[in-house]
């Protein structure tokens, strides 16, 4: 879980510039991360990458916050 | 100008006059060249002709599974898709009364249905490295329409609607989407015609005569270049003058 988490915080980080403690479990990627709706497309692509899975479009839509993302991944592996 | 060393381009309907020499402007300024068509034989002969950098990646856009392969096929053959130009296009050209549903659907499945399936894929990997092209060749009559052209008119009409709007999408990501809308162009379609036709054709373009493929390339060229970087969502008329808009 732990792992999961800092993988996909860090790829956060790094997409959207911003501050790590930022990006906690309710976190919205859009309201609180200052990302657009194209950024939250190329996250989504960047852990379909990191994880090695595929995150079909509708899910991809359901995917909103930090946490949304981490269980995604979890309940994906 | 217009270098394009180190870029890859995948060219569909390169088995034809204006795809071929498309092709041929593009590896002639360094690009690495996919050449698609469903015809193979002279995919082969193109390039034979150009030697290394072209490689060649037969589909039939009309097949929904060949052409969700093609990027996939033309990325391990070239290691990318840099440059996407959607040219390949078919006519069944009809009065409109007369037009069947398989007369509007195969040519808006094969002009417009595979531009965006192709871009679809192309654009994944082209958001993530921050540069790509994507050049759509429409036609004059997407603008100006044509009888007995209602489906192909159509299909070149739409294409520009979609370059326009992924423009807008994917313009912070250092790619853009634009058209290149041919008028008339002499191929080995238009040398069929007789004198009278290609006189009463020539009349009614300011240039006086039919454009070249090499022109069109040229514009194509000039859109996939690095230069052309702040030029996105437009459609550029080589048509001699006609249908200035």
């Amino acid at each position: 879980m732990s792992d999961v988490a800092d993988r996909v915080r860090k790829i956060v980080v790094e997409h959207l510039g911003v501050e790590e403690g930022k990006v906690v479990e309710g976190a919205s990627f859009i309201d609180d991360l200052g990302a657009d709706s194209l950024d939250t497309v190329e996250l989504v692509m960047a852990f379909e990458e990191e994880f090695g899975i595929e995150i079909p479009d509708d899910a991809a839509e359901t995917i909103q916050t930090f946490g949304d993302a981490v269980k995604f991944i979890n309940d994906a592996g | 100008m217009f270098d394009l060393t180190g870029k890859t381009a995948l060219v569909t309907g390169a088995s034809g006059g204006i795809g071929g020499a498309i092709a041929r402007a593009l590896h002639a300024a360094g690009a690495t060249v996919g050449l698609s068509g469903t015809r193979e034989a002279p995919l082969q002969d193109l390039a034979a002709d150009l030697g290394d950098r072209a490689h060649v990646l037969p589909c039939n856009l009309s097949d929904r599974a060949e052409v969700d392969g093609l990027i996939k096929t033309a990325t391990a053959a070239m290691g990318g898709v840099d440059i996407l130009v959607n040219n390949a296009g078919i006519t069944r050209d009809n009065l409109f009364m007369r037009m069947g549903d398989d007369d509007w659907d195969s040519v808006l499945e094969v002009n417009l249905t595979s531009t965006m399936r192709l871009s679809k894929t192309a654009i994944r990997p082209m958001m993530k490295a921050r540069w790509g092209r994507i050049v759509n060749i429409t036609s004059v009559v997407g603008a100006t329409g044509n009888a007995g052209q209602a489906n192909y008119a159509a299909a070149k009409a739409g294409m520009v609607g979609l370059s326009k709007s992924l423009a807008q999408e994917v313009a912070t990501r250092g790619i853009t989407v634009n058209c290149v809308a041919p008028g008339f162009i002499a191929t080995a379609m238009t040398d069929k015609l007789d004198d009278d036709r290609k006189a009463a054709i020539n009349s009614q373009i300011p240039a006086a005569r039919m454009g070249t493929p090499e022109e069109i390339a040229a514009a194509v060229l000039y859109l996939a270049s690095e230069e052309a970087g702040y030029v996105t969502g437009t459609t550029l008329h080589v048509n001699g003058g006609m249908a200035m808009s």
